[in-house]
């Protein structure tokens, strides 16, 4: 199998890995990164557990190879906090109690950033719209969609 | 720890030129792989469907990525081409709504910006949300093969389930849809098992646009996903419509004559029986929006 010589920006720092062509974007930055903030779902691009921004557009990391992520630009959920100051969104998750057992919120947090980045205020639908790919199986998206609807 | 399925061993091929693939398809017996978004790929290749020794990452190919749009020749894709970069791009939305709409419909946003209408096509799935479309506006696919490029229309592309018109050694590089005709107003309706993301029960497709030539002044196409081994018109049911001016009974009997077109199974998602139901429905109510949106325009 072929190995692969990459370079990327992490949360803003450069990174240099040597990744197995078969490595997604996902493990490399849980197992060689030591990121464990994105989490590891369903594997198959179904539940948004593992989105993390690729290049500022929010992709499921699971179905990315990390060999693919060579020049990119990648953030995380740990990457959202600025200067010790948390995002507004993460504020207002924990401030609605937006967080119930919390293996979701990583992955709504990246895409509702992206929703608000491309798109400062939009509507509820909208908003639904956006976090359509991530699944919370403690069901606990009215607090959610409240909390980005607060942010907006 | 949770399971973590990996991807089998392969080598990952960035080609530099189309008659590179072409020659690394046909040397491997069937050995390598091509891949744009993986969406469908690595799921698959991780569900030990296939274990390819070669993938090669087709979208770095250049002019993959491109999309062009004039009024005279109409739009290109390259194969490449993001489905969230295609839905936002303003010559899309503005000539063609429809494709935008079909687009939207298909799993989440991230998975968008990785999925490509190149690779919904080409998967041949019968309930892939942009075919119907592509029937509807008349796309070509253009391929790459041994003797250079050829063009097949999308109506003859689909063989099968999984199927198509591609032959060994071939690819397709993008896809070409003509300019829409004047004032068309098209429509996408989706059925799933849940409202948005899906994959479809039922997808239809209809195009509608004033015409002098056709008796009821207006030619529709219909397309239909899901509800057959490949996605398919539905030309009687386009018929009527183009013969009869368009009242509740002429638009219930197209709606009738796009059910019995349809020759949908039985599967995981829905029955055979309720699919031909929501045919007829779908039908009619699609058609219903498009033409009050095409009488708005016209008055």
């Amino acid at each position: 199998m072929s190995q692969h010589e990459i370079t990327l920006t992490v949360n803003g720092s450069r990174e240099r890995a040597t990744v197995p062509a078969n490595m997604t974007l996902l493990t490399m930055l849980r197992e060689e990164l030591v990121l464990t903030g994105t989490k590891n779902g369903c594997a198959a691009g179904e539940c948004g557990a593992c989105t993390v921004l690729f290049n500022g557009e929010p992709v499921d990391s699971c179905m990315v190879l990390a060999v693919e992520a060579d020049g990119a630009n990648i953030v995380t959920v740990e990457g959202l906090a600025r200067d010790g100051k948390l995002d507004a969104l993460q504020q207002k998750f924990i401030d609605l109690t937006g967080v119930q057992c919390g293996f979701c919120t990583p992955g709504m947090l990246i895409s509702a950033r992206a929703l608000l980045d491309r798109r400062p205020h939009p509507s509820e639908d909208e908003i639904k719209d956006a976090l359509r790919g991530n699944l919370c199986r403690c069901t606990g998206y009215a607090r959610i969609v409240e909390a980005v609807k607060q942010v907006a | 720890m949770l399971p973590t399925p990996g991807l089998p061993s392969f080598d990952y091929v960035i080609p530099s030129s189309a008659s590179e693939v072409t020659k690394l398809l046909l040397k491997s017996n069937g050995d390598a792989r091509l891949f744009m978004g993986g969406t469908d790929v690595f799921v698959r290749m991780r569900d030990g469907f296939f274990a390819p020794k070669i993938l090669i990452d087709l979208k770095r190919l250049p002019g993959m990525t491109a999309i062009t749009f004039t009024k005279r020749k109409g739009l290109t894709i390259g194969a490449g081409v993001d489905m969230n970069t295609l839905a936002r791009h303003p010559a899309v939305i503005e000539n063609y709504p429809l494709l935008v709409q079909a687009i939207d419909s298909v799993a989440s946003y991230q998975l968008r910006t990785r999925a490509t209408m190149g690779g919904n096509l080409t998967n041949a799935s019968p309930a892939a949300d942009t075919a119907p479309a592509a029937l509807v506006l008349g796309a070509n696919l253009v391929l790459h093969g041994r003797r250079g490029q050829r063009v097949v229309p999308i109506e003859k592309f689909f063989l099968g389930p999984g199927k198509t018109a591609i032959k060994p050694g071939e690819f397709l590089i993008r896809i070409e849809i003509p300019p829409p005709p004047k004032n068309a107003v098209g429509r996408y309706l989706k059925l799933g098992r849940n409202a948005h993301g899906d994959l479809a029960i039922v997808g239809v497709a209809v195009l509608g646009y004033p015409d002098k030539k056709a008796k009821s002044g207006f030619t529709f196409r219909i397309a239909l996903a899901s509800v057959a081994p490949t996605p398919i018109r539905a030309p009687n049911a386009e018929a009527i419509l183009s013969v009869s001016p368009l009242t509740p009974d002429v638009i219930e009997s197209a709606a009738i004559a796009a059910m019995e077109t349809a020759k949908p199974i039985d599967d995981v998602r829905a029955s055979a029986v309720y699919r031909k139901a929501m045919v007829r429905a779908l039908t009619k109510r699609a058609v219903n929006q498009v033409s009050s949106l095409m009488f708005e325009v016209a008055s």
